[in-house]
């Protein structure tokens, strides 16, 4: 530590009485608040702390050894490294959320390369990578490979760009490689058997081993002998193309996972190969012998069949992932009667209303609930609806988050969920069905997300649907002041709404907006705000490229960018702007923006 | 388990007392508080895929559309992948469904295309309805690098690579697709 400290060094001076003059004192204060600033870990703490004075400039930068990075382009790549020295552990950003719907362009951006190159030059005892909706190459696995020589782990969330090579470079090359998670990551086809890179020979450090969004299948042996030889592995999630068979082989192996993502959780598509000897297999019994899991996922092609085989496990799962499976009402019931101890589930709307009383019936400590649409379209009745969400809110009192697709919706149950559900941060309720007004008092839904935000105090995370007025908007702007995340589409009247928001909503920092009717005026009341945000998304709204530029003028640091979806230049579709999109940073407008992104 | 009433049977039973009137376009049963949030409000232009809807009473209140809203519900592509696969013979309502095959497979498929709004979404679905993986698509060769080819039968009867025409002349015209192997789909390209 101490050789850092400072470029300054302390050499006695004579001063006119002939006294030696002391060591700077500032120098002894650094070196106290460095050995302190050690244990400081939230990085709000040390925000704070770096903004106290110089020299406590100095020595938080010295000193965090975790760096967070919300928006990849706030900052640049040089600024980070310049101002952190020793930093173990990155976590960075890139597109916003609605990118994840095709909203954004193939190619706008977020590439991680030039983070790769600045890092691997700065950072020698880097330890861990995380990374969330970036554009990552094989080139740059390949650069975290040989530059960190203590790399120990790599998360990618939501990533694209890279496939199975770049995936083997990391297991070659990263001996100390601890966590390999990939999650929901769109990973390219190169037909690379990428398990095979992993060292053959010696006790592997392995402890957690995520692949279920790998499309293709890998080299069944070669997992299964890693995994014999991974004492410490916890974590293990499996793509779709592991049989039941091959699952229980390889449970057998690892009795001591925690986390387990089951893999297809069927016989093998394939007709012949092991298909007896499956059959005579005892499921169940390798599922007891597994008595450490609590996490649960997969099921990804689930034969119903094979679902009792998990009842061994149930009674000490907190997090249960059915999302993949089509299952009923009846066949759910039969699992979840067991999971006391739950507080994740996440599934499909498959199991209706029936299923997610059943749920309230058992899970009396679920503290997270998302339920998924089997189908996507927009029909007048869907399995679930205020009746599911109803009984969740009578018989989950502690929840905390909620995702909810469904077709129909009233306020009474979103309001009788505000008031059962105090605890609740997220709230997310998605009516598949546009403009859907309350289904049995014809009226918008203003009332109920009034209630939620009103009713819950801890609230930081709202999406809102249906057939929505400026009401809503204004009890959100009103009530609202934790919200930092608020999520808008197809909601109807005019600009007022936006206003209330953006006036209202103190603490906001992630605005995204689709569809609605939002224009210039809405716009430009959040010029007071727009640099304590990450970042505001409006898209097919009514803003003009006036309004942009107006933004753009009045707030020198915020990056202004305007494009279309579909590639086109100039941005605009007719008189309005298709897609605006604007964001802080420290360091002006990107160079890498593509020719049909147009920054203000 | 068949949830789904016919939209009929929906617009019929929810006529509870005088609150709710949501009745079929045309039919002027309209609560008024209904009608005044509505007025004065336009949808903005948005991308709506093919839907031509510019009546906002009958966009709000007609019968569920069958069109693509992009990036609506707001559900991860990768997710609406493996749902399709798993939508069963009762939801099929108005569909375009058509029959795959795959070399090597023991049994056929359905799968709606409009599901899929492009190529390459379909490449994707068919994917991970056969595991398999299919090449890239080349104009001059055709598909190259992997052991699979689709190829679909045309309204004529005739055995056509995928990709060659555009995408809603290929809906219109496809009546069942096959995955093909590479190695007996040379003939249709270069060998």
């Amino acid at each position: 530590m101490s050789e850092d400290v400072g470029t300054s060094t302390c050499k006695p001076k004579t001063s006119v009485t002939g006294e030696y003059s002391v060591t700077n004192p500032d120098q002894v204060l650094e070196n106290v608040l460095e050995n302190v600033l050690i244990f400081l870990t939230s990085r709000r703490d040390r925000n704070a702390v770096s903004l106290v004075s110089k020299s406590w400039h100095r020595a938080e930068a010295h000193t965090r050894s975790d760096l967070f990075i919300g928006n990849c382009y706030s900052v640049a790549p040089i600024r980070v490294t310049g101002r952190f020295k020793r930093i173990r552990s990155v976590w960075l950003k890139g597109k916003p959320r609605f990118a994840d719907f095709s909203l954004m362009p193939a190619d706008w951006g977020a590439h991680f390369t030039p983070w790769a190159h600045a890092m691997a030059g700065a950072y020698r005892a880097l330890e861990k990578i995380c990374l969330k909706r970036m554009t990552v190459t094989n080139d740059d696995l390949g650069i975290i490979a040989r530059s960190f020589l203590n790399f120990k782990e790599i998360v990618l969330v939501c990533c694209d760009g890279f496939g199975a090579r770049g995936i083997g470079v990391i297991a070659s090359e990263c001996r100390n490689l601890r966590v390999l998670e990939l999650n929901e990551d769109e990973v390219l086809d190169e037909e690379f058997d990428w398990i095979s890179c992993f060292p053959m020979e010696g006790t592997s450090n392995l402890e957690s081993l995520c692949f279920d969004c790998v499309e293709s299948s890998v080299n069944f042996d070669a997992l299964e002998r890693l995994v014999a030889r991974s004492p410490l592995l916890k974590k293990l999630r499996l793509n779709r193309h592991v049989s039941i068979g091959q699952l229980y082989r390889l449970a057998l192996r690892a009795p001591q996972l925690t986390d387990l993502g089951t893999g297809s959780f069927s016989l093998p598509e394939v007709i012949g190969q092991q298909q007896d000897e499956n059959l005579e297999l005892d499921y169940g019994h390798a599922f007891a012998a597994c008595r450490s899991i609590i996490c649960l996922s997969g099921f990804r092609d689930l034969a119903p069949e094979y679902l009792p085989a998990i009842y061994p496990v149930c009674a000490n799962l907190t997090s249960l992932n059915l999302s993949y499976a089509n299952i009923d009402a009846q066949q759910l019931k039969a699992v979840i009667r067991h999971c006391h101890k739950l507080r994740v589930f996440w599934t499909l709307d498959s199991i209706c209303d029936e299923g997610l009383q059943a749920v309230a019936d058992t899970c009396k400590d679920l503290r997270e609930l998302r339920v998924f649409p089997i189908d996507a379209s927009e029909n007048a009745e869907g399995p679930v609806s205020e009746v599911g969400l109803l009984a969740i809110s009578l018989g989950c009192r502690k929840l905390e988050s909620i995702l909810y697709f469904c077709q129909q919706m009233t306020n009474a149950a979103v309001i009788a969920m505000s008031k059962n559900c105090p605890d609740l941060v997220v709230f997310r309720l998605c009516i598949i069905g546009r403009y859907r007004p309350d289904r049995f008092t014809g009226e918008p839904m203003d009332e109920g997300f009034g209630a939620i935000v009103k009713n819950c105090k801890k609230l930081t995370r709202l999406a809102v649907s249906g057939l929505l007025t400026d009401r809503a908007f204004s009890y959100i702007g009103q009530y609202g002041n934790l919200v930092r995340t608020l999520s808008v589409a197809f909601a109807a009247d005019g600009d007022t709404g936006l206003k209330y928001v953006l006036e209202g909503c103190t603490n906001l920092q992630k605005l995204e907006i689709r569809d609605s009717p939002f224009g210039d005026s809405g716009l430009l009341s959040g010029l007071h705000h727009f640099y304590n945000m990450r970042f505001v998304w409006l898209s097919s709204c009514r803003v003009t490229k006036q309004g942009c530029l107006e933004v753009a003028r009045r707030l020198p640091k915020l990056v202004v960018e305007v494009f279309r979806r579909d590639e086109e230049e100039g941005g605009e579709r007719g008189d309005f702007v298709n897609t605006l999109y604007m964001y802080r940073s420290l360091d002006g407008p990107r160079a890498d923006a593509p020719q049909f992104v147009k920054i203000l | 388990m068949d949830q789904k009433k016919t939209t009929l049977d929906l617009f019929n039973n929810v006529d509870l007392a005088t609150e709710l009137r949501l009745g079929l376009p045309g039919t002027d049963n309209q609560p008024e508080i209904i009608k005044s949030s509505l007025s004065g409000n336009k949808r903005t232009s948005s991308e709506m895929g093919s839907s031509t809807c510019t009546d906002e009473n009958e966009s709000r209140f007609s019968p569920p559309t069958k069109e693509q809203v992009v990036g609506w519900p707001p559900v991860r592509s990768y997710r609406k992948n493996i749902l399709q696969v798993k939508k069963t013979e009762s939801e099929m309502g108005s569909g375009m469904y058509v029959k795959v095959s795959m070399d090597g497979a023991p049994y056929l498929r359905k799968l709606d295309l409009k599901m899929y709004q492009s190529y390459e979404e379909l490449m994707k679905g068919l994917q991970v309805m056969f595991k398999c993986i299919i090449g890239l698509y080349f104009e001059r060769e055709g598909y190259n690098g992997s052991q699979h080819v689709p190829t679909y039968e045309d309204k004529d009867g005739d055995w056509m690579l995928v990709g060659d025409v555009p995408w809603e002349m290929f809906i219109s015209s496809c009546k069942r697709l096959r995955i093909m192997k590479s190695c007996e789909a040379r003939g249709l390209g270069d060998c």
